[in-house]
């Protein structure tokens, strides 16, 4: 009786190791039923993001008939939770059909991790290579090849404004600041009238799109993209210079910046308690949801960078044996067509990405950037991965966080100047 | 020698899973990482990765980022600690006086203790705004209400690590003082009643009663809590995470440090970092292991 008990228990034992084992062959394999699922990895989970992916599904449905869209969208963070997951599924060699990502220096992680496709045949095919203005291909462009085909244009150097705080101090709210010096003058005058905090802002990334706007009103758009390239010197004067004036700028801001998010700051300023906010041209669209009347706000580039367009994009890939591969090319056709980005824009609040969009089948704000965005000169966005990698995002945001604490400019400008060398 | 397969045969059959997962999924992934590194993997692609022996610890150590962390991690443990034995050892202390409805106060204290960290660490953000004066909110706007102004400060966007890091100490302390309360209570009541009463008939004061008599049958108990609490401390993330976001250089410890790694696929920096975080737990743990083993043994 107890041998046999002990065998039993043997026999047991090797089941669930088998079992273990079998688990984890599991996940490698999918079944040929599965075979027309394009999955599509996003972080646009709800309000004008999930509009504006479901936008892009219905004319999916219509041009690509014999696939099936999955979606497979990660909420929250902005992305922060989205990429986590990502990076898991991409590591385990399990990666989705077509992924999003920003355009630009970010794709430069999944590149070096062998991870993406040069998807430079696909432009040509669809003939995106006339249809998107050869600036933005130039910024797309990775040592001859292109890796994403993006979905849209947002901008990044905006100002958003509350004309009655201005008024308070005598401020033409029609006009920008003719420069950085200019505003800071401004600054002084609403701090004079009583508004304490003039300028609202917000953790991390807002600190850092105030920091980049300064950089490019001081340094002009040229030295301001060889920054991130290296070709501009991160511990030059003139740089120092800027961040003095950054230094400046942030003594106007609101005392709990590190605690508040970006929608609280807009809140401030469309509250009356702030005159200005620094923010990415998707503000246009949150005013639209909380319904802020378009008098009661106003916008205009950053002082001192008119004239530029600073862009951030989102785009979507072809990752290294992706399921379904044929049905994800159908998917990119779809994102860089003029049907799909009418689609997808219109209701996401951002502007299109090909330059035969007609302006008249968009709102107010954003027939004015498509304006801009065909005559302006097009300079890339660091915070939102049009410029810099994760791996230097994530240095620098750590330098601005450490600098809003203990603001010391040689400090900052070491830390930076460190973060543009990572990778 | 049949007969010996069959006394401990049995025995080593039912252990045998657990020691074949034990040994595959932590310490094979121990060796795993250590071994990641010792490698100039800094990125997330396969394939065989040159080693470069420890110049990856050498640069982590010659970081400001890493330095500061350990130094964030350093405060933290100490006021998250402390703060914890003294709310727990006098909330045991009250307790063990025999109020009446001590069953309503166990529970309160414990309470927070069933709450998840992400959960605790949301509304300790919500509470910890650093807004003063008219604009206070959160705990700052209680100060304000209770006419206690001069307590209303920035929380941990302060300038001082000090304050920073006290501030976050501060929901974990919250959290598990309940637990060392009834850590202490279990002490309180296991300690038997003749000993108490020889001490007084011996005519000692209710504070040498406690100093000599019943505080050093509970030294075992306070280990004990030191060395949970410590560990506990030293891998504290989600409450950091969900309180001041991922990237925060002010509240930056190593265990945040090294997601923030991860999702840059540093591999062999984070791996590093999770190597440095596990032997400063070691130095805290083992030694008591082995006293608890000596201690064992020797009974």
């Amino acid at each position: 009786m107890r041998g046999g008990m002990s065998k039993a228990v043997a026999v047991l034992g090797a089941a669930g190791l088998l079992a273990v084992s079998a688990c984890g062959n599991s996940g490698g394999d999918s079944g040929d039923s599965a075979s027309k699922d394009v999955t599509v990895f996003t972080w646009w989970a709800d309000g004008g993001e999930k509009a504006g992916l479901d936008g892009l599904v219905s004319v999916f449905n219509t041009k690509c008939k014999d696939y099936k869209f999955d979606n497979a969208a990660v909420a929250g963070g902005a992305g922060a939770n989205a990429k986590q997951v990502l990076a898991n599924d991409l590591a385990s060699g399990n990666p989705p059909s077509t992924f999003q990502a920003h355009a630009g220096a970010e794709l430069k992680d999944y590149i070096n991790n062998g991870q993406v496709e040069d998807v430079s045949q696909l432009y040509k095919d669809f003939g995106l290579d006339a249809a998107f203005p050869k600036s933005l291909l130039d910024n797309l462009t990775v040592e001859g090849k292109i890796y994403s085909i993006p979905a849209n244009v947002h901008r990044a150097n905006v100002v958003w404004a509350n004309p009655a705080v201005l008024k308070k101090a005598n401020i033409d709210a029609t006009k920008a600041p003719a420069s950085v010096d200019a505003w800071i003058a401004d600054l002084d005058k609403l701090k004079a009238a009583g508004v304490k905090a003039p300028l609202a802002t917000s953790k991390g990334f807002a600190q850092e799109m105030v920091l980049e706007v300064v950089l490019l009103a001081e340094l002009g758009p040229d030295k301001f993209t060889g920054l991130w390239n290296g070709s501009t010197d991160f511990n030059g004067a003139d740089v120092t210079a800027a961040l003095q004036k950054y230094a400046k700028l942030l003594t106007y801001t609101n005392t709990d910046r590190e605690a508040v998010d970006w929608p609280d700051a807009l809140g401030y300023v469309n509250k009356g308690q702030a005159a200005y906010t620094v923010m990415g041209d998707w503000v246009a669209a949150q005013q639209l949801s909380e319904g802020v009347a378009e008098s009661a706000y106003t916008y205009w580039p950053a002082p001192g960078t008119a004239g530029n367009f600073q862009y951030l994009a989102d785009s979507f890939t072809l990752p290294v044996n992706a399921k379904t591969p044929d049905g994800a090319k159908c998917w990119l056709d779809v994102v860089g067509s003029a049907d799909g980005q009418k689609a997808f824009n219109t209701k996401k609040g951002s502007i299109p990405a090909r330059s035969d969009a007609v302006a008249t089948d968009y709102p107010k704000y954003q027939q004015a950037a498509m304006a801009d965005w065909k005559k302006d000169k097009i300079v890339p966005s660091c915070a939102h991965g049009a410029a810099c990698t994760l791996g230097q995002n994530d240095s620098i945001l750590s330098a601005i966080g450490q600098f809003s604490g203990k603001p010391d400019v040689p400090t900052l400008q070491k830390a930076l100047a460190a973060a543009a060398k990572t990778s | 020698m049949h007969g010996r397969i069959r006394t401990w045969g049995p025995g080593a059959l039912v252990l045998l899973p657990t020691v074949l997962l034990l040994g595959y999924f932590v310490y094979g992934l121990i060796g795993w990482s250590v071994n990641t590194s010792l490698t100039g993997r800094h990125t997330a692609r396969r394939g065989p990765a040159e080693y470069v022996g420890f110049d990856n610890y050498v640069n982590l150590f010659g970081e400001d980022r890493f330095l500061n962390s350990l130094k964030n991690l350093g405060v933290l443990t100490v006021v998250f600690i402390l703060g914890t034995l003294v709310f727990g050892l006098i909330w045991a202390l009250l307790l063990e006086k025999g109020v009446t409805g001590e069953g309503i106060f166990r529970s309160v204290f414990l309470f927070p203790m069933a709450i998840s960290m992400i959960a605790s660490g949301v509304v300790w953000g919500w509470l910890l705004n650093p807004s003063q004066g008219d604009e206070a909110r959160g705990l700052n706007r209680l100060f304000g209400i209770a006419n206690l102004d001069f307590l209303q400060n920035a929380w941990w966007t302060g300038g001082s690590r000090w304050t920073t890091m006290a501030s976050i100490a501060l929901p974990a302390i919250w959290q598990l003082s309940g637990y060392i309360m009834a850590l202490f209570l279990a002490g309180f009541r296991g300690i038997p009643g003749e000993l108490r009463e020889a001490a007084r008939v011996d005519g000692a004061s209710e504070f040498k009663l406690y100093r000599h008599v019943l505080f050093p049958q509970l030294s075992p108990i306070a280990l004990s809590a030191l060395i949970i609490l410590g560990h506990m401390s030293l891998k504290l993330f989600d409450l950091i995470y969900a309180i001041t976001g991922p990237n925060q250089f002010r509240t930056e410890v190593p265990s945040v440090y090294m997601w923030n790694t991860l999702l840059r696929s540093d591999m062999a920096k984070a791996a590093a970092i999770s190597i440095v975080l596990l032997v400063v737990v070691a130095i805290l743990v083992v030694p008591y292991v082995a006293y608890t083993v000596k201690q064992e043994s020797e009974e």
